[in-house]
C-alpha cells in the first residue's frame, strides 16, 4: 500500500509573523504563527514546516519560544529550518518541539554537516531544503533542463547543479528534500514538474515539491507528474482561498491516496 | 497518576509529554531519566528515535535496565517506535544488538523483505500509512480500523514475529508489526503522539488503561 502523500502548510516567519513573499521577495503579512499553524493541525494537515526566513542573512537564532508555543497547538510533526548552523542548534531546536530540522545553506558551506547531523539525530529528522531556479549553464551546449542552487533565502548563488547537489544530500544521510523552485515561488503558476520530477527519480528519499502553488490541481500535479511524496503549499492556505481539507478532497477525487 | 516519560537524552520528548497534557490534563507527566522516580510511577512511556544501539547505550549509561525490565513486568507501559523495537529480541541496525525480549523475533532493515519493484519505496518509511487492528485492545477504543498513523523508521519487525502479540498491521512492501502487546506492555511502531486526533485518543486510552 503507497503511503498517503502528505499536504503540508509552510509557515515562512519573519520577525515573529508569518509573511508570504512573491519570488522570496515584496512580503505580505498572514497572521500569527500560533493561530496559523493551530488553524491548519485542526483542518487536518499532514506536517506543518516552518521557516524562519530572515535567519540565516540576520545571523539570528530562530525563534526558539515561537517555535515552543507553536509545537504545543500541533499534534503532528513539525519540521522548522532557518539559521542552522551547528549540531546544537539542531539540539535546541529539538528540544523546542520540532521534530524535523530543515537545512540549506549550511548544507552548501559544509556538506560534512549533514553527515553529522544524520548519524548525531538520525536521518529521519534532517531534511535537506534546496532552492533552485533553472539556468542556463555556459559551460555545456546541450539543450538538457538543468538547475542552479541558491543559499541565503535565494539571495546567493553557487553554482551547484540541483541534482547532483540532492544526490549528493542524500548519500550524506539526508532524511527528505524540500525542493523549492524559486522561478515558481509565490508566482501561483504551479510547481516545476520537471524539476520536481528529476530530483524525485534521481534520489530514494522522499521530496516534497514547494513553490508556485496558485489552485488544487497543482498540488495534483505535483505528485502525479512531479513524482513528489509530499506538497507544500503557503498563499492559498494562508489568504483562505481553500482549507487544507478542501486540498485532500480534491487530491482524493484525482486518486490520489490521502489521509481524510 | 504519575505517569514517567523516559528519558534517553535522544529525540522529541517534548511531543510526547504535550500529547500526554493534552489527553490527561489532571495526570503529572515526568519526563525524567531518574530509576527511583521511574519505579515508582503509576505508568511508563518509553520513546525513542534514532538508531537503536545509540538507545540502548543510553539505558545501561543512565543506568535504567533494570527499572525498564521491572517496570514491564508490573505496570502499563508504551513503547513507541525505536521504543518499541528493543522490545524484541534481537535488532538488526547497528551491527546488531540484543533487545529485551519481550517478544519474539527480530527487527530489521525494509530493504530485507522489499522486492525489486517500481516504483520503489523510499527508505525511511516517512509518512502516514494506514492500521489494520488485527486484534481488540483497550487502547484501539474509539479508533476506527484501518485509521492513518505517522510513521518514520527503517527498521521493521515482520509480522511472523511473535505472532499471537501482533495488535496492529501495515504494509509498506509488506506486512509488518505496527502494534503488539501482551499483559501490561503495550507497543507502536508509529508515532502517536504525531498521529494527530487518532494519535492522541491511543495515549488518552494509554492513560485510562490498567493494563
Amino acid at each position: 500500500m503507497p503511503l498517503a502523500k502528505r499536504i503540508i502548510p509552510c509557515l515562512d516567519v519573519d520577525n515573529g509573523r508569518v509573511v508570504k513573499g512573491v519570488n522570496f521577495v515584496g512580503i505580505r503579512d498572514a497572521g500569527d504563527p500560533v493561530e496559523v499553524a493551530k488553524r491548519y493541525n485542526q483542518q487536518g494537515a499532514d506536517e506543518i514546516t516552518f521557516l524562519d526566513i530572515t535567519a540565516t542573512s540576520d545571523k539570528r537564532d530562530t525563534l526558539l519560544h515561537v517555535v515552543e508555543e507553536v509545537a504545543k497547538e500541533v499534534f503532528i510533526p513539525l519540521t522548522v529550518g532557518g539559521g542552522v548552523r551547528e549540531l546544537n542548534d539542531i539540539s535546541k531546536l529539538l528540544n523546542a518541539g520540532a521534530d524535523k530540522i530543515s537545512v540549506n545553506s549550511t548544507a552548501v558551506f559544509k556538506p560534512e554537516f549533514i553527515k553529522q547531523a544524520s548519524s548525531h539525530f538520525g536521518s529521519q529528522c534532517i531534511v535537506v531544503a534546496i532552492d533552485a531556479k533553472q539556468t542556463q549553464w555556459q559551460s555545456r551546449g546541450d539543450a538538457q533542463d538543468r538547475w542552479e542552487i541558491f543559499t541565503h533565502g535565494g539571495r546567493k548563488a553557487t553554482g551547484i547543479d540541483a541534482i547532483e547537489w540532492a544526490i549528493k544530500m542524500a548519500d550524506f544521510g539526508a532524511g527528505e528534500i524540500l525542493l523549492t523552485s524559486m522561478d515558481g515561488d509565490g508566482t501561483k503558476a504551479g510547481y516545476d514538474l520537471k524539476l520536481t520530477k528529476s530530483v524525485s527519480d534521481a534520489t530514494l528519499i522522499p521530496v516534497i515539491a514547494s513553490g508556485g502553488v496558485g489552485n488544487l490541481e497543482h498540488l495534483v500535479d505535483g505528485v502525479k507528474l512531479g513524482g513528489a511524496d509530499a506538497v507544500l503549499a503557503a498563499s492559498i492556505f494562508h489568504f483562505g482561498e481553500f482549507t487544507v481539507q478542501q486540498a485532500k478532497q480534491a487530491m482524493r477525487d484525482a486518486g490520489v491516496e490521502v489521509r481524510l | 497518576m504519575q505517569i514517567a516519560v523516559i528519558d534517553f537524552g535522544i529525540g522529541n520528548l517534548r511531543s510526547v509529554e504535550q500529547a500526554l497534557h493534552a489527553v490527561a490534563a489532571d495526570a503529572d507527566i515526568v519526563v525524567t531519566h531518574d530509576a527511583r522516580v521511574i519505579a515508582a510511577a503509576d505508568k511508563v512511556v518509553m520513546p525513542g528515535q534514532g538508531a537503536v544501539g545509540t538507545w540502548f547505550k543510553a539505558l545501561d549509561e543512565r543506568a535504567l535496565t533494570a527499572v525498564v525490565k521491572q517496570s514491564l513486568n508490573e505496570k502499563p507501559l508504551l513503547g513507541i517506535c525505536v521504543g518499541m523495537q528493543a522490545l524484541f529480541e534481537f535488532c538488526e541496525e547497528d551491527g546488531g544488538i540484543d533487545g529485551l525480549g519481550v517478544f519474539q523475533g527480530s527487527v530489521k532493515h525494509f530493504s530485507n523483505f522489499h522486492v525489486q519493484q517500481e516504483p520503489c519505496l523510499k527508505i525511511p518509511q516517512m509518512g502516514w500509512n494506514q492500521v489494520t487492528q488485527s486484534q481488540d485492545h483497550p487502547l484501539w477504543q474509539g479508533i476506527s480500523d484501518q485509521s492513518h498513523f505517522y510513521f518514520v523508521h527503517s527498521f521493521c519487525a515482520n509480522t511472523q514475529a511473535d505472532q499471537p502479540a501482533v495488535v496492529g498491521t501495515a504494509d509498506y512492501g509488506h506486512k509488518f508489526i505496527a502494534a503488539v502487546g501482551r499483559d501490561n506492555v503495550f507497543a507502536v511502531q508509529f508515532h502517536p503522539e504525531k498521529s494527530h486526533d487518532d494519535g492522541l485518543t491511543l495515549l488518552k486510552n494509554f492513560t485510562q488503561w490498567n493494563g
